[in-house]
């Protein structure tokens, strides 16, 4: 049965795929000089996996972000605004704590990316609880706020004056994280992939933990499965729906740490490459599953390494096919049914019972949809 | 109108639901389908009013076999069918409702007014009152039943097929549309009455077809037939009907509630005391569910107004969580809403509610879950329970409704509770497993619990409670002792009559 | 402050409601049918991108406005078999939709006109013409009928649907299906049937609306230009409780707010005797959007169907 269960994802990329190709030919370009960039350029070393590695790191975080939030019933579209957040208040931190010794300053640093992300993300929460407000739209406004924000923020309160660039000071030294290149023979530490990969990892490994084998994960998925049961297990929905959202908020803030101490030293407007919309991809092709966010995030940051190829390489197809490959791999996984041949029955049900619906099975889906 | 099946089958997946039927229900007469749940009589009907398809088979009306593939062939026959859960909706009015799907006017403009008028005219012939402006939402159950049967009579339906029309009417309401299914017949129309009541298909029926697993397993005469004999060819062996019960010795008071208000109820005052069974009766909607969600803690404390204690303890500001710790279980009356995460296993079920402490969460700060305890726990309430089948990692969803039922009990049971509130604890059940859990409530009782028991079915109250409790209109209409009263007394005080 | 109220403010509101009126009232019949729409943005794009490509090559607004409602019709449809066919998520759904309208007309726009996603620039005359531009009016008259014709289809498509809605059998089942498609199902009417009509509706409207942005208000499509208004005129929907006149009012309050906004820049100081910060003003009508949500959800009364697909042999 489980075997079966990783045929959906993987016959939904492939038709994502098929599709993709069918685009491509319309435009007038070759599918396998694309599709053959597209993957290509992921598996040389050192530059092709060590640019993929470093790409997934992020969207390993969004999409554990947006997993989380799937399981306990909420949508967070959020992730972008939320990592933005948590990016400049990094920033803020490594620039305004700049003397204190790396022990120190780094642990800080990462607080505030962690605690930023979940602040951002708890108001939508919030905004659930009490009023009943949809966490989609809130989210999506948030999103525009949080950019809006931010950038100017960085415009007129944290550029080095004179610079021309949309960027703040840089940070101080003792809060540089290490490239991994420093410990890897072979990898050059001019590529980005660092110390905050091996989070993403540790980070994996912590919610798979958190959702299954603790009683905060328990909460969790039982609120996102029916609320009203939870209510009658004596778990406050509401306490939950913050709980989530502050959790998924704090993932996706970590992609700050990725960002800002391991890459360039400083918050760089508009740095994010659509990570918070791609986390929403991950997440739902890796069934809201850790290990299958990885495997997704891997996939993707596969796609975004060959964008850059297929950009410059082909005559007409731009690096927005990615895009359009990723809303794609949306669309067939949420469309999972069409791949089931066979009905999935219960014993109760040609009982003529009230029974349940047979819907898309990723857990915590169906909840959130709601009234809007 | 005559109506026949001939050897339909019908499949759901793996389940046969129906299996070669051969049933032949005559013009004129009123025939009554009985069977457990589960045993295919909706289904059956279903396909003869073309909500479902049949694998194989026919379909006969007047001897002739027509092909009915969706409601609007059965309509366009002069087939209606009135629904358990009643097809309105709600926030439009009843003339909206009736015309549905067959608007007078033309296709730019509705005419509502010669809908009204031709309702009014049908609502006097059948006697079957009803304001055509009011919105359903406003009207009450036996009201919104009216509309039903005139949603039918006014598509000129010939043929009407009721499924379990009478579980929402108190026995006076039984009353009177038995008198309209009496009028009914002698205006030329065939009633199709799908029920598991046997006492009222001993009173109201012509005809009766038992089914059984899918089949058919018998068609009498019912002048010719008793409960006994139908309990018998549905279930397929000797069942009790009612269960064995000594009288109970009650001990201290160990729910006292005192003026309770809130949302629909009403200043309602009872005791319930160690060892014995307090049944309150009454038709649903009638503040039975907020009343036991209020108990539980499961209703907003700032509408919970007047007194509720527990041993002696004041229950206000205490959550959910603090009463099941302290000892009130509840099993409610909404199992897929409120009892069961369904895509969970059965074990994650069995810790529903005890999930954050020992023994299921175990350790420093008991935040880790102790997969072994659960299992254990999980296998305990599965074989004192009898939930079959007996897999702990099952999602719960692929039980059948009496297994719910059945870990759900077991769960609550388990804690074990001081104080037990249940609701409708067979609704949707087959009879073996309703004998299975009659069985463990009385014997909860004998074990000193205290025991509040909800119940939209007399039968299963008035058998089980020691006392009985009448709400109507969010108010105690009377306190009887079952044993002492007849069903139309406590009829009368279900519809606001005083005792 | 005085400044900021005047005629032009009007002219404003109605400018800047019109694409939300289009997009809200095509979410009504979507919604009303029972099938939650979270893809008008993408549903916009689409059709603001048709409306600009193919009004390039055609040379006539009418010809793109029409060309965008089939735009929006055809993407409306592939959603509506993604949620009522497949019964997908249908928020899930819809985000996918609106992703694969972030890089759908860039890749298109690059093949065509070898653009980074914007499409090349119409010239004034053909773009969607203002009323007064249509109908000759006396002089005095003339500031009267500065708004786009789109404007007042707008009006006209508000009025009609009311009467659809509440005044023809096809609003009646329409209703009934988003409240209670088993209902409408014995009573033999086609749910799914009516759920896809309702789905594809909302493409067209919300196609033109689109249309209105690119060829209307302004003379080409820029990538993402309809920053998050598909979404706005989603919570005008909820605030409108799902009505067609107070959704449109809901529609003028929102673009009252941008209009204000707009005329805020450069007028209103802060304390200390600056200019307002230019990311303030942008972040406005989100923020009102927040606040409205919040404080008007819980008295809103959605159809009670929404978002549960229809599946009766379950």
């Amino acid at each position: 049965m489980k075997l079966r269960e990783l045929l959906f994802p993987l016959m939904a990329v492939v038709s994502a795929f098929a599709v993709g190709a069918i685009v491509v030919l319309i435009i007038g370009d070759s599918p396998l000089q694309v599709y053959g960039l597209l993957l290509g350029s992921a598996l040389s070393w050192p530059d092709g996996i060590g640019y993929t590695l470093f790409f997934a790191t992020p969207l390993i975080f969004t999409g554990l972000a947006v997993a989380v939030a799937l399981r306990g019933g909420l949508l967070n579209i959020g992730a972008e605004g939320q990592l933005y957040v948590a990016a400049f208040a990094t920033a803020w931190v490594g620039i305004t704590f700049a003397g204190l010794p790396s022990f120190l300053l780094v642990p800080l640093c990462c607080l505030a990316a962690v605690v930023a992300g979940a602040a951002w993300a708890a108001i939508p929460g919030v905004l659930k609880a009490r009023f009943g407000s949809h966490e989609v739209i809130n989210t999506i406004m948030l999103n525009f706020v949080a950019i809006a924000l931010v950038g100017y923020l960085t415009q007129y309160d944290y550029r080095v004056a004179g610079d021309p660039i949309m960027e703040t000071a840089a940070i101080g030294e003792t809060a540089h994280i290490a490239r991994l290149g420093r410990f890897i023979p072979g990898l050059p530490e001019r590529i980005p992939l660092n110390v905050a990969f091996l989070l993403a990892l540790v980070a994996s490994w912590a919610v798979y933990v958190l959702l299954w084998k603790t009683k905060w994960g328990y909460e969790i998925r039982a609120t996102g499965q029916n609320p009203a049961a939870a209510e009658y297990g004596g778990i406050s929905t509401r306490r939950q729906i913050v709980m989530t959202m502050a959790i998924s908020g704090a993932l996706a803030g970590m992609v700050g740490i990725n960002e800002v101490l391991g890459y360039r030293y400083r918050y760089y407007d508009g740095f994010s490459d659509n990570y918070g919309f791609t986390g929403i991809a991950v997440a739902l092709l890796g069934r809201n599953h850790p290990a299958g966010v990885l495997l997704a995030a891997l996939l993707f940051a596969v796609l975004q390494r060959g964008g850059v190829p297929v950009d410059a390489f082909t005559q007409l197809v731009s690096k927005d096919i990615v895009q359009i490959l990723q809303a794609l791999v949306i669309l067939f996984v949420a469309a999972e049914s069409m791949f089931r041949w066979r009905q999935k029955v219960t014993a109760g049900r040609g009982k003529g019972e009230a029974g349940t619906r047979e819907q898309a099975p990723v857990a915590g889906q169906q909840a959130s949809v709601g009234k809007i | 109108m005559k109506l026949e099946l001939r050897n339909v089958t019908k499949r759901f997946g793996a389940v046969l639901a129906n299996d070669h039927l051969n049933i032949t229900i005559h013009s004129g007469t009123i025939h009554a389908i009985v069977g457990e749940n589960g045993a295919g009589k909706s289904t059956a009907m279903r396909i003869a009013y073309g909500f479902y398809t049949a694998d194989s088979g026919e379909i006969l009306l007047n001897d002739e076999v027509r092909e009915i593939r969706a409601p609007r062939d059965a309509i366009a026959f002069g087939i209606g069918m009135v629904h358990q859960h009643f097809m309105l909706v709600r926030p439009m009015t009843v003339t909206e409702n009736i015309v549905l799907g067959a608007e007078p006017g033309s296709a730019v403009a509705l005419d509502l007014r010669k809908a009204a008028a031709t309702i009014r005219d049908l609502s006097e012939e059948f006697r079957l009152t009803v304001d055509p402006d009011a919105t359903v939402e406003t009207l009450s159950v036996g009201q919104q039943q009216r509309v039903e049967l005139l949603k039918a009579l006014y598509r000129r339906a010939e043929l009407l097929i009721l499924d379990e029309p009478t579980a929402v009417l108190t026995p006076q309401e039984v009353e009177e549309f038995f008198a309209i299914l009496r009028r009914m017949r002698s205006q030329g129309k065939t009633v199709v009455i799908i029920t598991h009541k046997l006492s009222e298909v001993l009173a109201i029926s012509d005809r009766v077809t038992v089914m059984r697993d899918g089949r058919v397993v018998g068609n009498l005469n019912t002048r010719e037939t008793n409960a006994a004999e139908l309990a018998r060819l549905m279930v397929g062996r000797e069942v009790l009907l009612r269960v064995a019960k000594s009288p109970a010795s009650p001990g201290r008071d160990v729910l006292t509630v005192r003026n309770l208000s809130v949302q629909r109820v009403q200043g309602v005052s009872f005791d319930v005391r160690a060892g014995e069974i307090v049944g309150i009766a009454g038709v649903e909607g009638n503040g039975q569910t907020e009343l036991i969600e209020a108990l539980a803690g499961l209703l907003p404390e700032s509408q919970v107004m007047g007194t509720i204690s527990f041993g002696g303890r004041d229950l206000r500001a205490v959550d959910a969580r603090r009463r099941r710790e302290i000892g009130i279980a509840h099993v409610p009356e909404d199992r897929h809403r409120r009892g069961l995460l369904l895509e969970f296993s059965l074990a994650e079920n069995v810790i529903l509610g005890v999930h954050y402490r020992p023994p299921a969460a175990s350790g420093a700060g008991a935040i880790l879950l102790d997969q072994k305890a659960i299992d254990r726990r999980a296998d305990l309430v599965i074989r004192e329970f009898d939930v079959r089948p007996p897999n702990p990692a099952l999602p719960a969803r692929a039980l059948s409704g009496g297994n719910q039922q059945k870990l759900i009990i077991g769960r609550e049971f388990e804690l074990p509770p001081v104080l037990l509130l249940i609701s409708q604890p067979t609704r949707g059940v087959d009879i073996g497993a309703i004998e299975f859990i009659h069985r463990k409530i009385i014997a909860m009782r004998d074990a000193g619990c205290a025991v509040l028991l909800v119940s939209a079915e007399l039968e299963e109250v008035t058998a089980l409670a020691d006392r009985l409790l009448v709400l109507h209109n969010g108010r105690i209409a009377g306190e009887v002792d079952p044993s002492l009263t007849t069903a139309e007394e406590i009829g009368l005080l279900m519809t606001g009559g005083r005792h | 402050m005085r400044d900021i109220f005047t005629i032009s403010l009007v002219f404003s509101t109605i400018r800047l409601a019109t694409p939300l009126v289009w997009a809200a009232i095509g979410g009504l019949y979507s919604e009303r049918a029972g099938v939650v729409n979270i893809a008008l943005e993408g549903l916009m794009l689409a059709g603001a991108f048709t409306a600009a490509a193919v009004t390039f090559y055609a040379h006539s607004p009418w010809v793109g406005v029409t060309a965008a409602s089939m735009a929006g019709a055809l993407v409306a449809l592939l959603l509506a078999v993604v949620c009522i066919r497949f019964k997908a998520n249908e928020v899930v759904a819809g985000t996918g939709i609106n992703i694969l309208f972030l890089g759908l007309p860039g890749v298109l726009s690059g093949a065509l006109f070898l653009s980074s996603g914007s499409t090349p620039q119409v010239p004034q005359a053909e773009l969607l013409p203002t009323l007064a531009q249509l109908v000759p009016v006396a002089p005095q008259w003339r500031i009267f009928t500065n708004v786009s014709a789109i404007s007042m289809l707008a009006l006209v498509v508000v009025g009609c649907t009311w009467y659809v809605l509440y005044r023809t059998p096809f609003g009646l089942r329409l209703r009934s299906v988003g409240e209670n498609p088993e209902a409408a199902d014995a009573a033999g009417i086609r749910v799914q049937r009516m759920r896809y009509l309702g789905v594809v509706l909302s493409g067209v409207l919300a196609g033109i609306g689109g249309a209105y942005l690119s060829i209307g208000q302004s003379s080409l499509f820029t990538r993402n230009m309809t920053a998050g208004r598909g979404f706005i005129a989603l919570a005008a929907l909820i605030f409108g409780k799902w009505r067609p006149v107070q959704t449109m009012l809901a529609c003028l309050l929102f673009g009252f707010a941008d209009a204000v906004t707009i005329q805020m820049q450069g007028v209103v100081k802060m304390p200390s005797g600056e200019d307002v910060p230019v990311q303030f003003i942008q972040m406005i009508p989100y923020l009102v959007t927040i606040i409205v949500l919040a404080g008007f959800i819980g008295q809103s009364r959605a159809p009670g169907a929404l978002g549960v697909p229809y599946d009766k042999e379950a």
